[in-house]
């Protein structure tokens, strides 16, 4: 079956040869196993942003496959990284609790362990007390679980109740905007129980790790993201193709008339709309461990429109045109703001990219919109027209 | 013969309008039938209260021998309990193959879980090609259904509604827009399809409901006005007043 589906998908072996490819080189490239031209923290940039392609996938199945114009992807991909951040923090804070109690004439008792880890994870809120929801952080097992179950869960509830409600378009885009809107302004307060607008941080420190260097680390994550985008990838790819392909792709062309045919429209949408939340949380907890620090405005509304052009200047429907456009335009991005353009000089006035990126992303995003609707993506089209 | 679909006493308002004024009509287990009337006479609303489209105020929708009402069922339950309709404007998936389209249709379990581990298998690819014979198309399944004809597009639509192998199929004005030739062969498939099921054609044109040689029922304001053959009901004063009148006096 693997065989007849990449010979009827070839997008998908070249994909993944090129993802492979890149992994290879990076790999000989970085400093922990090769000739350390690229610097460890270029290796996390790159890390990062295989995990951001993994979501603009998500996404592009989502809105380019099944027509659900979501703005607030972002919000299962923030819920990732925080049940992730959580353990990451959790463990870290022990490991240097007992270190710094082993020094005591009396052994330390349990209460007294998770008292001074509150006390260093929670005194920056005012607080040493654990909130409930932390109660399985100390499982890396456990929250590992909840990476996937919490922001699954919310997709479920949130889809369900929209979905039901046939809320189509426009409205379910402000629906989906308010519902990041109202997680990110929740977690900022300092009683949410996750940190307030401090977020969770250290979570570049991997705890169990503390002797490997970072860029051992973090080539070890550039790989599992590459992984995961791989993965992500052929997942997709195979729930798009055949049968169940046609089904969404109908949903977005012609709601009404799939319903006609006996489809029941709303479990279609219920299940896209939940198995990419999951994509994008696990996309989500790789990324915030090569970040270092989540805190409530990474997932602000902006988040996910931005998750929304990259898909549209990627090229929508087709899944490698959501890589192609979330690494082209999230690197461009972090090179502009990142101080790497240089600035232009007019006379009158100077550009500095660092407060002009925006206004050229969002002419590039009108841009995209009105002349090449197909987006980067479109343009392999013409070479596979041209070759045929 | 043994009723398909009991209407009884079915009435729907929209902001004060009365569409559909205590409309009561049943169609019959394998039966052609052709449904008339002025614009505003209540075709399509009928044809939505039937597909659960549109919920009435009151009156039943009965459906087969066990007499299951239909209201209280949301529009995919009520194809999949064998109620097939094409809508006025040719909706076929244009982005898609016919045979994908075809594909889609097919009586086969619609369930999200079985339909992402769907096979393709011969039997399928048999029926596929059965009902591309059927509808003119069977040398066309590789193309992108947004390529057909407009003819060729309401074929494709009405295959699409044969592969549901539904027990009645509600077909809204399937000659609009059709050359002769084309008006010809959608007859064609029309009468052949109603041996097996009911086949129930709201239609502007009296030309081509003559063609169908079929019972005919005329609306009017949302009720039934007159019904019987295509010559008893345009005999019928009343029917030439309403309907008829205008072009033929």
């Amino acid at each position: 079956m693997r065989n007849s589906f990449i010979a009827q998908n070839p997008s998908v072996l070249w994909f993944l040869m090129a993802l492979a490819g890149f992994t290879l080189g990076v790999t000989l490239l970085s400093e922990a196993t090769g000739i350390a031209f690229l610097s460890t923290s270029f290796v996390k940039t790159l890390g990062k942003t295989l995990c951001l392609c993994l979501i603009a996938v998500a996404m592009d199945v989502v809105w380019g496959y099944c027509g659900i114009l979501s703005l607030g992807h972002f919000a299962f991909f923030g819920l990732g990284g925080y049940a992730i951040g959580m353990w990451l923090m959790y463990a870290r804070t022990e490991v240097i609790v007992l270190e710094s109690l082993a020094g005591q004439a009396l052994p330390a008792t349990p209460k007294e362990v998770s008292d001074a880890i509150g006390n260093q994870i929670f005194g920056v809120v005012g607080s040493s007390e654990f909130p409930w929801i932390w109660a399985f952080a100390d499982s890396l097992f456990l929250q590992l679980l909840m990476v996937v179950l919490v922001p699954g869960l919310l997709a479920l509830v949130f889809g369900w109740l929209a979905f039901r409600s046939r809320v189509t378009g426009v409205y379910l885009s402000i629906l989906t905007q308010a519902m990041t809107l109202a997680l990110s302004l929740y977690l900022f307060q300092n009683d949410s129980g996750l940190r307030g607008n401090n977020g969770l941080s250290g979570l570049q420190n991997i705890p169990g790790f503390e002797d490997t260097s970072q860029a051992v680390i973090s080539i070890v994550f550039f790989w599992a993201s590459a992984l995961a985008l791989g993965l992500g990838y052929l997942f997709f790819a195979w729930i798009v193709s055949g049968k169940m392909g046609s089904v969404i792709k109908g949903i977005r062309d012609n709601e009404a008339r799939v319903r006609f045919l006996g489809y029941h429209v709303e479990s279609y949408k219920l299940f896209v709309f939940t198995i990419t939340a999951v994509v994008s949380a696990i996309a989500g907890a790789l990324y915030y461990p090569q970040a270092g620090i989540i805190n409530p405005g990474e997932i602000a509304p902006i988040a996910s429109i931005y998750l929304a052009v990259w898909v549209a200047i990627g090229g929508r429907g087709r899944l490698y045109g959501a890589v192609i456009g979330a690494a082209f335009v999230s690197l461009l991005s972090s090179w502009f703001t990142g101080g790497g353009a240089p600035s232009v000089p007019l006379g009158f006035y100077t550009i500095q990219w660092t407060d002009w990126w925006l206004v050229l992303l969002g002419f590039s995003f009108v841009a995209v919109t009105l002349f090449f609707p197909k987006g980067i993506g479109g343009l392999f089209d013409r070479l596979v027209r041209k070759q045929a | 013969m043994s009723t398909l679909l009991e209407v009884s006493g079915v009435s729907v308002t929209f902001d004060g309008f009365r569409a559909i004024n205590n409309l009561s009509i049943q169609f019959a287990e394998a039966e052609l039938r052709a449904i008339i009337g002025p614009n505003g006479a209540g075709k399509t609303t009928f044809m939505d209260i039937v597909t659960g489209k549109t919920k009435p105020d009151e009156g039943t929708v009965v459906w087969g021998e066990r007499n299951i009402s239909l209201l209280g069922m949301s529009e995919s339950q009520i194809a999949m309990e064998g109620i097939g309709r094409k809508f006025q404007k040719p909706t076929v998936f244009e982005d898609q193959t016919v045979r994908q389209n075809l594909a889609m249709a097919l009586k086969n379990p619609r369930g999200p879980f079985s339909v992402l581990m769907h096979k393709k298998t011969k039997t399928n690819a048999a029926r596929i090609e059965a009902i591309a014979e059927q509808i003119g198309l069977a040398d066309q399944l590789r193309r992108t259904a947004g390529e057909l004809s407009h003819g060729q597009k309401q074929w494709l639509e009405i295959g699409m509604l044969l592969a549901q192998e539904p027990r009645l199929l509600l077909v809204d004005e399937p000659a609009a827009g059709m050359t002769v030739e084309e008006r010809e062969k959608t007859t064609d498939i029309l009468r052949e399809a109603a041996k097996t099921r009911a086949v129930v054609v709201v239609e502007h044109d009296m030309e081509f409901v003559r063609r169908l040689d079929c019972k005919v029922t005329v609306l009017h304001e949302g009720s039934v006005l007159a019904e019987g053959s295509l010559n008893h009901v345009t005999s019928n004063q009343t029917v030439i007043d309403v309907y008829l009148g205008r072009g033929h006096a």
